[in-house]
């Protein structure tokens, strides 16, 4: 199959890469780009633990075609920390807990960023709203929901 | 899920060029968020050798509101319809339709003119390949029985778009494109009763605008949805109502249903309601209209006449808020 050139930023760095038409965005951010931090969970874009943002929207990455991402700005959970310093967010899932296996985390946080941004002092109903698209399968939802409460200062 | 298929990837700039790359191209397919596509493309039950993807469409998703209406481009996300001041305002319903469909992830990508072509769903039908296989496939795909009803010839497919609904009861028109010009039709002609084959579009057909009438001040709409999950789930019935009500009379009346049949339905009699007072028997004449109306069939693990009877504990719930009845014994008889 042929390939086309993809030119996108990711985690603000412009990138260009040879892509084909059917290669998904989660495929290519982890085996491309080398950014395993996204994860892939149900694969069908029912669980949200492939979240990224994509010109600051919430978006799946196992739904969405990196082919489609051309001239967008992407952007992944290895963003957030900047020069090994945790950004308040994840160091909030870290001191509250809000992390228990870790795998639906980096979702759920790309989750709670895009709400952040939008609405720095959400209410719980924002927050329940914002993340009601990720599953945890270790159910600790509580924890999660005090995790980024704590981030926006509450 | 299974590998995505192979298939020829288009980014047209423009209406015109994705028109006639649909008619140049058997069997392709528009792909605008993908929510519903390309996961229904994973399991092997749409195979387009060619897609058609509208993102890269100027002035696609641009909302304008004007004396005359709002014209929403049929790009716009379901995360702009919800969170647009304006329309949460003025059109009530479809900010709430669009609020109700699945997550945050899927809004900000799914787009109205996706939302308003989604396929038709079924439990025999949205499964992999292999769980198809061994059920035979089914009318819809591949098979030619329905197994939701086997004795008959017709598939039972439901159609289960949110802002459809929404968008019927608020008297809403589309501009659809193709090569050979344009077309302004009512939204109700957009759909079939065919599970198989819902929309009445030509195969180069794109759909460009959503047009909604000016609102007159008084009219007041909103839409609820029963699902099984509270997020990410399809309605197993979604109900859209817009009224007028003055006096605790019913001065205007309309009603949609989705989930419930293979096309949205306006619901046909509303003007039978109209002058009555918003009381128990009112509403109790609405509920009827709905249960007739609705034909829910056994397209989800859900029972079939649970469906019917939602839709019309909604649409009855629905009149009651927007026409802001509240009595504590109706409440008490109602539940």
């Amino acid at each position: 199959m042929t390939k086309r050139l993809l030119a996108l930023t990711v985690n603000g760095r412009m990138r260009e890469d040879a892509v084909a038409a059917n290669l998904l965005l989660l495929d290519y951010l982890r085996g491309t780009a080398g950014l395993t931090g996204t994860k892939q969970g149900c694969d069908g874009g029912e669980c949200g633990a492939c979240t990224v943002l994509i010109d600051g929207q919430p978006r799946l990455a196992c739904i969405t075609l990196a082919a489609a991402c051309e001239g967008r700005v992407v952007e992944t959970i290895e963003s957030l920390a900047i020069e090994g310093r945790m950004s308040r967010l994840q160091q909030a899932f870290h001191e509250k807990l809000g992390t228990q296996c870790g795998f639906c985390t980096p979702g759920m946080i790309m989750a709670a960023e895009a709400l952040l941004r939008r609405n720095p002092r959400p209410t719980d109903a924002d927050i329940r709203e914002a993340l009601s698209g990720n599953l945890c399968r270790c159910t600790g939802y509580v924890k999660i929901i005090e995790s980024v409460q704590a981030a926006a200062g509450g | 899920m299974e590998r995505m298929p192979q298939f020829d990837l288009r980014r047209p700039a423009s209406i015109a060029e994705a028109a006639a790359l649909l008619a140049a191209e058997p069997g392709a397919r528009l792909l605008a968020g993908g929510t519903d596509l390309l996961p229904t493309m994973r399991r092997g039950i749409e195979r387009p050798p060619v897609l058609v993807d509208l993102g890269a469409v100027r002035d696609f998703s641009r909302i304008d509101f004007a004396d005359a209406g709002l014209a929403l481009g049929a790009g716009v996300t379901l995360s702009q319809l919800a969170m647009d001041g304006r329309i949460v305002h003025h059109h009530r319903a479809i900010a709430e339709a669009a609020r109700s469909v699945a997550g945050p992830g899927h809004r900000s990508a799914a787009t109205i003119g996706g939302n308003l072509c989604l396929d038709t769903r079924c439990v025999f039908y949205n499964q992999s390949e292999w769980w198809r296989a061994t059920n035979h496939y089914c009318l819809k795909l591949g098979g030619d029985v329905c197994h939701v009803a086997p004795q008959g010839s017709h598939c039972h497919a439901a159609f289960c778009g949110d802002l459809a609904p929404a968008l019927l009861v608020l008297g809403a028109s589309i501009e659809l494109c193709a090569r050979r010009g344009a077309r302004v039709i009512p939204l109700s002609d957009l759909y079939r009763d065919d599970g198989v084959a819902h929309l009445a579009l030509e195969p180069d057909e794109v759909l460009v605008r959503v047009l909604v009438p000016a609102r007159s001040p008084a009219l007041v709409s909103g839409y609820r949805k029963a699902r099984a999950r509270g997020a990410i789930d399809f309605p197993l019935a979604g109900v859209a109502c817009a009224l007028v009500a003055r006096d605790g009379v019913l001065a205007e009346l309309k009603v949609a249903l989705t989930g419930t049949n293979s096309r949205p339905i306006l619901l046909a009699g509303t003007e039978a309601l109209v002058g009555r007072g918003i009381d128990e028997a009112t509403l109790s004449a609405l509920g009827k209209l709905v249960q007739k109306q609705a034909s829910p069939m056994r397209t989800t693990v859900t029972q079939s006449n649970y469906r019917r009877q939602v839709a019309a504990a909604l649409a009855q719930r629905l009149v009651r808020e927007l026409a802001g009845y509240e009595p504590s014994a109706a409440r008490a008889s109602m539940s």
